[in-house]
This record gives structure tokens, sequence and C-alpha cells, in this order.
């Protein structure tokens, strides 16, 4: 009872809501590049919210189903299909012992979260299955591999297909290019001006973006400002190095460090950039912790008035 | 120094930052390991990332906001005072065998001439002191130990290496700390220990947790060989 790999494709890693309690030993979090649409998924399932998905990033993933199952697709369009047949994400589908379920190329965004109910079923390393491959830990086989050829991801045989959806209203606009960001850390060591630049010019994702950080390319900012003593890096930390190029650091970033800081996206935010390939345009804006907070809320309660 | 100089910064929508003023010392890294011990028991506090004059706390924001968070927080550093140490059984002495040799070792020569020092003197600078870890980062297990005799004060590789080997001991700057794991890094490597600094079973992960004392004790090949250690990797 499983799903079989037949094509790996470019990177398909297990995830949960991320691992925690062990940043002061140096461990990151890792978890979904887009929270909010790996809640959706376990939601569209009644799923709890950290059972274990897929997180596919660009495509390229065949998998054939072994027993039936119920499934959600959220995230990214890659363009999947269940047996030729078209699938649309932010949707469950019933799946039949014998499918092939396939995800080709982005159409629209980048991640693509694929749930199915129950949740995968694989052995937590340290409290989580979220794969990070840097640290070697978490995934199918708790070694931090991405997912591979030949691969068996077991889940629970499930007969008791729900027509499910998200409603059109809540689905995230991944062609937003406005991302927010909380002024903090050393921003206070930031000019007027290179704020005022930061704030209002667009930023191109560089061609090094991963699941550590986005290094953005754009108008350079701060770059007189000297390194800090190491301190612990916030999810969504923006850290300038001296050549002025932000890079926006995400699930699997490094947890201390010494370059300065001007702020933080919002969790948010982080979700609808790591929606964004190399050569997109996005410009950072200003907002307040209690704004993003209740953007935050609005997006949970959507999601618990689910169904 | 006591509360007055400490201040709470939400720095996101899921974390706060608490700074301890800017001088990096003994008294301050114990203040901050005390303000994280009475952090770890708030159910709503997700990580703590204590480092040399600052506390990361994240929190989970379905669980609670920022602003009550805040409260719980600056009612802990309100009741921090001169003598807020940690708990004892809270900060271990950990002893790591080194094998200085010039296989492991490659960098010790060129420290040995920047500091005006022979290699023997190096290695006895660097094992005779205690070590207070002041942070851990960088990779899973990695500590900044601090502060190194300023003698041996060194600047980091001007090209970094591709591949440090596992258990290398190094120094850079002020610091000093071991490569738990095979990692690109630029610090000058002055030997390798053949203990391991991550067990996966344990509860703190690393076999050092900020706020440790740490020695280094020299060991001859010999030992080290006989402890499991291994002379390739670079």
């Amino acid at each position: 009872m499983a799903f079989k790999v037949l094509k790996a494709g470019m990177l398909a890693l297990i995830q949960d809501l991320g691992r925690y309690g062990y940043l002061s030993t140096g461990i990151t979090t890792g978890g979904p590049m887009d929270e909010m649409a790996f809640r959706w998924a376990n939601a569209l399932l009644e799923n709890s919210p950290n059972a274990a998905q897929i997180e596919i990033t660009f495509g390229g993933l065949a998998l054939e189903a072994q027993a039936d199952a119920s499934i959600a697709i959220t995230g990214a369009d890659l363009a999947a299909t269940l047996n030729d047949k078209p699938l649309l994400p932010w949707q469950t589908y019933a799946v039949k012992k014998g499918d092939l379920l396939s995800f080709q190329q982005p159409v629209w965004g980048l991640r693509a979260y694929l749930a199915v109910k129950g949740g995968f079923l694989c052995e937590p390393t340290l409290g989580s299955v979220a794969t990070v491959i840097r640290e070697q830990l978490g995934g199918l086989k708790g070694n931090g591999h991405k997912l591979e050829k030949e691969d068996i991801i077991p889940y629970q045989e499930d007969q008791t297909f729900k027509q499910m959806r998200v409603p059109r209203a809540a689905i995230p606009n991944y062609g937003q290019s406005e991302i927010p960001v909380i002024l903090s850390y050393q921003s206070s060591s930031f000019s007027e001006a290179d704020k005022e630049t930061f704030f209002s010019q667009e930023y191109t994702v560089s061609n090094h973006c991963d699941r550590m950080g986005y290094r953005m390319e754009g108008a350079a900012i701060g770059n007189d400002i000297k390194g800090i003593t190491s301190e612990g890096i916030a999810y969504g930390a923006i850290q300038v190095p001296q050549d002025g190029q932000p890079i926006v650091l995400l699930r699997d970033r490094q947890t201390i460090g010494g370059y300065p800081k001007i702020g933080c996206i919002t969790a948010y935010g982080g979700g609808v950039l790591s929606q964004q390939k190399p050569g997109d345009k996005i410009r950072f804006v200003l907002t307040s912790i209690e704004q993003a907070e209740q953007q935050r809320q609005l997006h949970m309660n959507q999601i618990s008035q689910l169904g | 120094m006591t509360q007055s100089h400490v201040s709470l910064e939400q720095v996101s929508d899921q974390a706060c930052l608490i700074r301890f003023g800017d001088d990096i010392n003994e008294q301050t890294a114990d203040q901050i390991l005390w303000v994280t011990q009475q952090l770890r028991s708030l159910p709503s506090v997700q990580d703590l990332v204590p480092s040399y004059t600052t506390l990361l706390v994240t929190f989970d924001p379905d669980r609670t906001q920022g602003s009550a968070l805040h409260n719980d927080i600056n009612r802990i550093i309100s009741s921090l005072s001169l003598d807020s140490s940690p708990r004892h059984q809270d900060r271990h002495t950990v002893v790591i065998p080194v094998y200085y040799g010039h296989e492991v070792g490659p960098d010790l020569d060129d420290v040995a001439k920047h500091c005006g020092l022979t290699p023997d003197e190096v290695i006895q600078r660097h094992s005779e002191q205690t070590y207070r870890a002041y942070a851990t980062g960088f990779a899973p297990g990695f500590s900044f130990l601090g502060n190194t005799s300023a003698e041996l004060h060194i600047p980091r590789k001007s090209t970094p290496r591709h591949k440090v080997p596992k258990g290398s001991v190094a120094i850079a700057e002020n610091q000093t700390a071991v490569y738990p794991n095979v990692t690109p890094g630029g610090w000058q490597i002055l030997g390798r220990t053949p203990t391991e600094l991550i067990d996966w079973q344990s509860d703190n992960i690393g076999l050092i947790a900020t706020g440790d004392q740490v020695r280094f004790k020299a060991i001859s090949k010999e030992e080290f060989l006989a402890l499991g250690g291994v002379l390739d990797g670079f």
C-alpha cells in the first residue's frame, strides 16, 4: 500500500510542518516551503495538520499507486495528470490501484504538495519526517535523501473518497509580487536612503535560490555595514552581505549567522516567495507585526472553515 | 549588569530576539543560559537559539500572539539578577582528546609562524585553558568556543577549504571549534579528535551544549589511532 516512484524528477521531498526543538544544537527546522499550501492539502483530506506529504519542486515526478487512495494536490500547478487526464491543484482526487500520477513542469508557481488521506507513513527522525538534505535528516529512510526512482512511499489504503476543493477566493495568488517585510534586527543600521531603495526597487530572484535561502538581485543596499556578533536567524530573515544583495533565509537556513539583517519577511510572504523561480521579480513592502498576525489569522480561519 | 541592559524585540511574526548588551563575557553568557532555561518551560515556545549576546525565541503563532509572549519574557527578564546563574547540572565540562599532528593539522606551521610561536607552543596554548561554549550553529553540533589566548588570534583562511575532515580542531579570530562532520570551512586546522561530537540518540544531540566548559587534551598519534581516529580525509 504505497506509491512507487517511477521517475524522481528534480526534487521531491517528504515534509511535515518541520523539526522543532533542535535549533539550539544547530539543526534547522526544514518543513514546507509554502506552509499554507501544505496546510490546505491536509485540511482537504481531514488529516492532522502535521501529516507527511511530498513537496514537489519543478516537477518530473511520476508515481504508480499500488493501492486505492484519496489524494489532495495544492500549491503550484505543475501540470499534474492522473492516467494522462489533467488534474488541477487545490482539490482532492480518488486514486485507484494501478493508476499513474505524474507532475510535468511548472505552469503556475514552483512547488506543489501531494497529500494522501492519513498521511505518508514514514518513521520520524528527531520528532519529524521533514527532509533536510544538507543535514542528512528525515525523509523516507531518515537519512535526508530526496525521493529516488524505485522508492516505495507507504500510505494507508483508503476508499472513502470525498470531493473537496479550496474556495476560489482562498487560493493564494502566486503572481502577487509583493512580499511583506517586518523591519527588525539591524534595520536601524541601514540608512533611510537604503530603506527607501529596498522598498521601492524591484528585486529579481537569482539562480541561487533553494530551500536554504533566496538570493535576490537588484539595487544594492547597506554595503558599508559591518558584520555583527553572530546571532540566531529567524525564518524569513533578510541578510545583507557586503555586496548589498539581500538573501532571504527560509526553511533550511543556517541557525546562526553574523551578517546584518534588515528585517524578516512574514511566514505567508515566505510561502509566496517560495513559489517564485529564477528571473521572477518581486517587491518588498513594509508591514507591521499586527498586520502580519491578522493576515495569518485570516488564512488559518479559512482553512478551519473548510467543509 | 542587571536587566536594564536587556532588551526585547519581536523580529518577525514568529520570533523574538532578546539582547543582553554588546559585551561578550561569562556573566552575559550565564544570564543568557538562565533565561533560556526559564523560557524552555513555556508551551508556546518552539525553539531557543542562545548566542554570544542574544537569545532568539521562536514561537508557534497558532498557540500565542507575540504580545502575550512578550509579557512572559519580560516577567522573566525582570527577575534576572546578578545571581542569575544557570543550574549547575546544566553546565558540563567536556574534555576533547586531540592529536595535534601535521598530517591532521595542516595549518599548525602557518599558525605558529603568524603568531610568532613554535608549533609546540601553539599546541600548549590551545590545550592549557578552559573554554566556554558561547553558541552552537553553522552546522549541527558545531560549537563556538571562546576565548582563545590572545597569542593565538588569527584570521580565517583567505580561501576556505571545500572539505574539512570530520573531527578537525581549528581556530579563527578569538574562537576555537571542532568540526563535527565533513563540511566546507575556513578555520585554521591544528589537529583532530577521534571523539564523536554528535550523538543522535541523546537529548542534546551535540556532545557540547551551549554553556558547557570545554578542555582539549593533547594525545599521541598512537592514542589517537587506538581511540578510532583516522588520519586521511584531506
